[in-house]
């Protein structure tokens, strides 16, 4: 495994190969229905391969909602309803035939709150490649869990406890359990939805680290509540407001010249 | 009070003036009134249930003890096995209730009177010979040998040692007696008036006796007042009608007269009974005599002397006439007190044991013959017409094929409509219906759901009257509401952060629910099946009307033979006449709310013990 | 027979699991299955067992009928009633297990052979059918399996028929409640009118011995019911509303957390003793307490008087009615208490004047459901009232109830087509009937109390 060791930048530059990157996500005219709510208006915007994109914007803005719409966890929401086209590596997700369990396969999810299984953290993480047979024989099984348990960087704290309940781990291990239990089915993407807001700054920050290791194999879109968060992890950031997706660029770019001035009332603090 | 009262004064500081104060108290005393009623509600409650629950306890705890005859049987071959062939089967059929009415026989010789001597074998009951039945069929070497076996009373003489018998009070005689025979009609003399304070306490229960029937004339006479002037009332209306030439008016009234002369007549008799009872027996108090026939509406006087005991039936103040129940050892004088004066206060009457019965009893109690033990049998047998024979296993394996049915039915129905209603259903009028009507389905009266069996499940379908499996059909649909909505409760309960986690990495929506929510809410899913069980344990209503009621000695082996519940068994006991079977009902409710006990004691333990906070 | 044919189904559901999932774990080997493999065995199964499982539930009721009907002709067997058939089956049986007692006719023999081979040609063709239905099952769905087929789809699809079939069970209960009650009161009313029905005031429904015999009308008018229903359920919502009510404020508003932990398994443990438990308490406790203390001050009270069934059927009642009203009082928001306390009102001024006008809606609503409770328990009154069917208001004679004359006629021997076993049905109706508006009026007020303050 190709684990290599990023000097840790607080601040990471948007390097200029980034933005060259292959495409792995592309919305065009996504909107979003909750009854009769517009939650979310015609949204278009292209997701770079192997970076960090993040999602901003005051709450109720829709970055959520969009983030779901990704993996389709809004199909669990009956009154939810979408349009537009999403489509990742060029197939679009919103092809009645394609089947959704293996479009989340592809698409992992890690969730505001840490939401471990309440089972052992070793069959947290075995879940996954279970159900969707990646192991052929339970040494396989058992690699793939220390495998993503180590690029989770959650190895060296639960080795001696994988029998454990998930539950009993601290707040910052459960969350990356949780991301253990993501990287386990072998994703391209991973959606992150808040995943700092319920933890505390020392947790907060080794997620942070991690999601920058973890950038070098995965497609990972964050979204956050705090604008420092995307500053530190993200290559790339979107703006959004009222359902409407403002601003996208690179994030060194959104954070220090906006555009648009909704953008920079949102960043200097001027509402949110 | 002192407390309110104190708090009231130490508010009224802030109120203005002296009128204010008054109020404030006022309202406080309201105040203190309304709490004390919500605590009065609560103690009513709590002593209803006392009350309930010790009343159950004190009529059924007697029945689980059984008294018996502890006696020395000789297996006489010749009632067992005349042809010597120690064959289990001829054995088995062999009359040892023969050998038994012997030995018991044996014990009071003098018993001869074969009319006296069926008295005597009525103590024993129909099935007094099982134990040495089964002793000897399994070991027929004791045949032609001797036993000492338990042998089973009736279900009268059981009660009479349980305390439902008479007090019996003893004196010893202060002169000295001298019999005029040993057995038959005798005449006993004391040389004191050893018999002057039974006379005096046989002639205050007469003038009470007389009192009583002399109101209840009374009574009698006022209700033939009323009676008489509604047949007034009525003959004017009929008199009218006829002039009237109604004969619609004139049917109507000539058939609500002719009750009321019906029971103007019962009532005249009864009225003119009483008074007639209560005049001889004013006639016989007025007497001058110091002589009184006892009757067996009286307190039994008997005379314990040379070793026997006589009966009285003429009481003088110092001498009797009687009749022996005991032969006595002799004619000659007895000294004062080596004789006693023995009386039974409940009327004979009034007793299930008879004069002779209580004689023999406290007989073989005082040869130490007379043994009580938990009563077993009453948990291995099935049901009989004889209470000391009657025995719950029967329904208790009836309740449990019952119960089986229903929970084989009802707990995936019901969790599958939960799983489905709260995890799949999309909201629209079918699943609206569906819930609405699972709602209402909780309040139809059982009864309801009893002829829903009868018309759809016997009639319809053609399934056997009374098994256990059309009553636990019955009941899973009963109870099925109740599942159905503890089981939602419980799914519900299970945060969807846990369904969220496992569709983020891509579980089908059924594989997150089968794999995730359902095991969590699994808890949560049992403790509503026991308590649904329990309320399916406790119903009878339903099952009446299935034919459970039948009157079924053998215990059912599989859930298509006839068989009965304990509830319903209960109330199959309560409507029988014999004093004996209220114990046994009683003691069957105290099996029956053991098990709602445990089982509700299990749901309560699972509910804490897998209670989550999420 | 049946025996035979769920084995075979068993084993060949088995085999089609194994297969299918064999076969789908070697297509994996070509390339990456849409479905696990035991998807794949579950669908084959699932191939297997639908169309045998049909077959049964269909074929063997048939199968039946059609060889008791060929028999029942082969008897000569003219018109006859459902009783008759039944006991001329019966009468086949016996002969062909050999215990027929007496000698059996010619007739009753032919009938017997026919129905032996009929039996032997039915289940025959049943057992290959069932046989062939399956095999066919099996080669169609083995046939789909590949390694794009959506296995797992297709079982989830049929799972969540099975769920929302077992969904509808409850609604199916429902019809057959309102079935059973409805046709059997449409022909009661055919021999009574309705109108005497519902307005006569006589009930003394008879019993005809024969078809035939004189008087077996018998009288059907259910005032003296509805009467006697409503003096009961009076006298238990006399005890059990105020009690069940207070019990509940105090509860609500009153008691500490421990108080309230003791006090909440006492209502419990009320509310779960079988109310068979409580008509023996009435029958041989309560009833001669009351008939005792009743002589003693010069009353004449009925040994089975309405007062006795009433109390105890109050008491049975209290646990519920506080349970309720707890639920109503609590649903009640702080914010309202809150305001009252503010302006110096006392508790119980809080409870009587903001609480329970706020909470009225839902209380009534819970009397209600109490009420139809009451109307239709039956075994306290089975148990503790009696059968006489008297017009009266005093509550210490005896009164009949609807739940009462339905047991009473419906235990014990009947004959199905007379008057008096249809007017069971016909009082289950309108029991049924009122219970259920009742229910359906109390919990629409429950759910729009709940909205108010959702």
């Amino acid at each position: 495994m190709d684990m290599m060791v990023h000097p840790i930048k607080v601040v990471s530059a948007a390097s200029p190969e980034v933005a060259s990157a292959a495409i792995k996500i592309a919305a065009r005219s996504v909107n979003v229905f909750y009854g009769d709510k517009h939650a979310l208006k015609d949204v278009s915007v292209d997701v770079p391969e192997r970076a960090v994109t993040a999602f901003i914007g005051p709450s109720g803005c829709g970055k959520s909602t969009f983030l779901r719409c990704i993996n389709r966890m809004n199909d669990t929401i009956p009154i939810a309803r979408v349009t537009g086209q999403i489509l990742i590596d060029d197939l679009d997700i919103y092809d009645p035939s394609l089947d959704v369990v293996q479009l989340r396969a592809r698409v992992g999810m890690v969730f505001q709150k840490p939401n471990p299984f309440p089972k052992s953290v070793y069959e947290n993480v075995a879940y996954g490649p279970r159900i969707h047979g990646l192991a052929k024989s339970k040494a396989d099984l058992e690699e793939i869990v220390v495998t993503s348990l180590k690029k989770a960087s959650l190895w060296e704290e639960v080795k001696e406890r994988l029998t454990d309940p998930g539950t009993g781990l601290s707040g910052g291990q459960q969350q990356r359990l949780c991301i253990a239990r993501a990287i386990a089915v072998s994703p391209e993407i991973i959606l992150m939805d808040e995943p700092c807001s319920a933890l505390d700054p020392i947790a907060t920050a080794r997620i942070e680290e991690l999601i920058d290791e973890l950038r070098a194999n995965y497609t990972i879109i964050i979204v956050t509540h705090s604008m420092q968060q995307a500053a530190r992890v993200s290559q790339r950031t979107a703006f959004f407001h009222l359902g409407v997706l403002v601003e996208e660029g690179q994030t060194e770019t959104i954070f220090t010249n906006p555009s648009d001035k909704r953008t920079l009332d949102y960043i200097t603090g001027r509402f949110g | 009070m002192t407390d309110v009262a104190l708090a009231a004064a130490a508010r009224t500081r802030v109120a203005r003036d002296t009128a204010a104060e008054a109020r404030v108290r006022a309202r406080y005393r309201a105040e203190w009134r309304f709490r004390m009623y919500g605590l009065l509600a609560i103690a009513l409650t709590g002593v209803f249930l006392v009350i309930v629950l010790t009343d159950v306890l004190r009529k059924g705890l007697p029945a689980f003890t059984q008294y018996h005859l502890n006696l020395e049987v000789n297996v006489d071959p010749a009632e067992i096995d005349p042809q010597n062939t120690r064959d289990p089967g001829v054995i088995r059929a062999g009359d040892f209730h023969a050998l038994v009415r012997s030995a018991l026989r044996g014990i009071f010789p003098e018993v001869s009177e074969r009319a006296v001597r069926r008295r005597l074998d009525a103590l024993l009951s129909s099935g007094a010979s099982d134990a040495l039945r089964d002793r000897v069929v399994s070991d027929p070497s004791l045949i032609g040998t001797s036993a000492r076996v338990p042998v089973l009373i009736s279900a009268d003489a059981d009660l009479y040692f349980k305390g439902l018998g008479t007090n019996i009070d003893r004196r010893d005689g202060r002169g000295a007696a001298t019999p005029t025979g040993t057995i038959g009609e005798i005449s006993i003399t004391s040389t004191a008036n050893d018999f002057s304070p039974d006379l005096t306490y046989i002639k205050l229960t007469i003038s009470i006796r007389a009192r009583d029937l002399r109101a209840e004339a009374e009574r009698f006479r006022r209700s033939l007042r009323t009676v008489e002037a509604r047949r007034g009332e009525l003959e004017s209306s009929l008199a009218a009608a006829r002039n009237a030439n109604d004969a619609a008016r004139i049917a109507a009234a000539e058939s609500a007269l002719k009750p009321v002369l019906g029971d103007q007549e019962t009532l005249t008799s009864r009225a003119s009974e009483a008074e007639n009872r209560a005049a001889e027996l004013q006639a016989r108090l007025d007497r001058v005599d110091s002589q009184e026939t006892l009757e067996d509406t009286q307190p039994s006087v008997l005379v314990a002397i040379n070793g026997g005991l006589v009966k009285v039936k003429q009481l003088g103040n110092a001498r009797i006439d009687g009749e022996v129940l005991l032969p006595l050892s002799s004619e000659s004088e007895a000294a004062p007190g080596a004789w006693q004066i023995i009386t039974y206060i409940t009327p004979e009457a009034n007793r299930r044991a008879g004069d002779r019965e209580v004689t023999w009893l406290e007989r073989l109690k005082q040869m130490g013959l007379v043994e009580a033990g938990f009563n077993w049998r009453f948990f291995s047998a099935g049901d009989s017409r004889e209470p000391e024979l009657a025995g719950i296993r029967g329904a208790l394996t009836g309740s449990a094929l019952t119960l089986l049915v229903t929970l084989l039915i009802c707990l995936p129905l019901g969790v599958g409509a939960a799983i489905y209603l709260e995890e799949f259903a999309i909201k629209n009028r079918v699943t609206e219906v569906i819930e609405v009507n699972i709602n209402n389905l909780a309040a139809v009266p059982s009864i309801v759901f009893g002829l829903l069996g009868l018309a759809v499940f016997l009639n319809f379908i053609g399934l056997p009257r009374s098994a256990p499996i059309v009553g636990g059909l019955v009941l899973a649909l009963l109870v099925l509401p109740t599942i159905i909505i503890a089981a939602r409760a419980a799914l519900k309960a299970v945060p969807p952060s846990i369904k969220e986690a496992a569709l983020g990495v891509g579980a089908s929506h059924q594989q997150a629910v089968f794999h995730h929510v359902l095991p969590l809410a699994i808890p949560g899913i049992l403790t509503g099946t026991i308590i649904g069980m329990a309320h399916a344990l406790g119903e009878t209503a339903p099952l009446l009307m299935i034919g459970m009621v039948a009157f079924i000695v053998e215990v059912p082996t599989s859930v298509t033979d006839a068989g009965t519940v304990l509830p319903v068994q209960i109330y199959l006991w309560s409507d029988l006449p014999e004093i004996g079977f209220q114990a046994k009902t009683a003691a069957a409710i105290i099996v029956l709310l053991g098990f709602l006990f445990v089982m509700n004691g299990a749901a309560i333990y699972l509910r804490r013990r897998f209670e989550r906070r999420w | 027979m049946s025996t035979i044919y769920l084995v075979g189904l068993v084993v060949l559901v088995v085999i089609g699991f194994v297969f299918g999932r064999a076969r789908a774990a070697a297509l994996a080997q070509a390339g990456t299955l849409h479905s696990r493999p035991p998807y794949h065995g579950l669908f084959v199964a699932l191939g297997v067992l639908v169309p045998m499982a049909a077959l049964f539930v269909i074929g063997v009721p048939v199968g039946r009928w059609i060889v008791e009907s060929q028999s029942l002709s082969a008897y000569d067997l003219g018109p006859a009633d459902a009783l008759k058939r039944d006991a001329v089956l019966r009468d086949i049986q016996s002969v062909i297990v050999g215990s027929y007692a007496g000698e059996a006719t010619e007739a009753l023999r032919r009938a017997a052979a026919t129905y032996v081979s009929l039996r032997w040609i039915v289940n025959g063709a049943l057992l290959t059918l069932g046989c062939a239905f399956g095999l066919l099952g099996f080669a169609l769905s083995y046939r789909s399996l590949a390694a794009p087929f959506r296995a797992r789809n297709h079982v989830e699809r049929f799972v969540r028929i099975v769920l929302f079939a077992s969904a509808t069970v409850a609604v199916l209960t429902t019809v057959g409640i309102l079935m059973s009650v409805l046709f059997e009161t449409i022909r009661f009313f055919e021999r009574v009118p309705p109108l005497d029905f519902l307005f006569g005031t006589q009930w003394s429904p008879q019993t005809a011995i024969r078809a035939d015999q004189v008087g077996s009308s018998g009288a059907f008018g259910i005032v003296p019911l509805v009467t006697g229903t409503l003096l009961i359920t009076t006298i238990a919502m006399l005890i059990a509303g105020p009690i069940g009510l207070f019990a509940a404020i105090y509860l609500a508003e009153y008691a500490t957390p421990r108080f309230r932990a003791f006090v909440k398994p006492i209502l419990e443990i009320l509310a779960g003793i079988p109310t068979v438990v409580l008509g023996f308490f009435a029958a041989l406790t309560v009833a001669p307490s009351i008939r005792g203390w009743g002589q003693a001050i010069g009353l004449d009270v009925a040994s089975e008087s309405a007062l006795a069934a009433g109390i105890v059927m109050g008491m049975m009642i209290i646990p519920f009615v506080s349970s309720l009203s707890d639920d109503v009082i609590n649903a009640v928001p702080q914010s309202l208490r809150d305001g009252s306390y503010a302006m110096g009102a006392t508790r119980s001024e809080t409870v009587r004047k903001v609480i329970l006008p706020a909470a009225f809606a839902g209380i009534v609503s819970a009397f209600m459901l109490a009420i139809s409770r009451a109307v239709g328990e039956t075994m306290i009154v089975v148990m503790a009232a009696g059968l006489a069917a008297n017009l009266t208001f005093n509550p210490l004679e005896a009164v009949t109830t609807f739940t009462v004359q339905i047991k009473t006629i419906l235990v014990g021997d009947q004959e199905f087509e007379s008057a008096k076993t249809l007017s069971a049905f016909a009082l289950g109706f309108v029991l049924f009937f009122f219970t259920l508006t009742l229910n359906v009026i109390a919990l629409q007020i429950v759910k729009r109390y709940r909205e108010q303050y959702d």
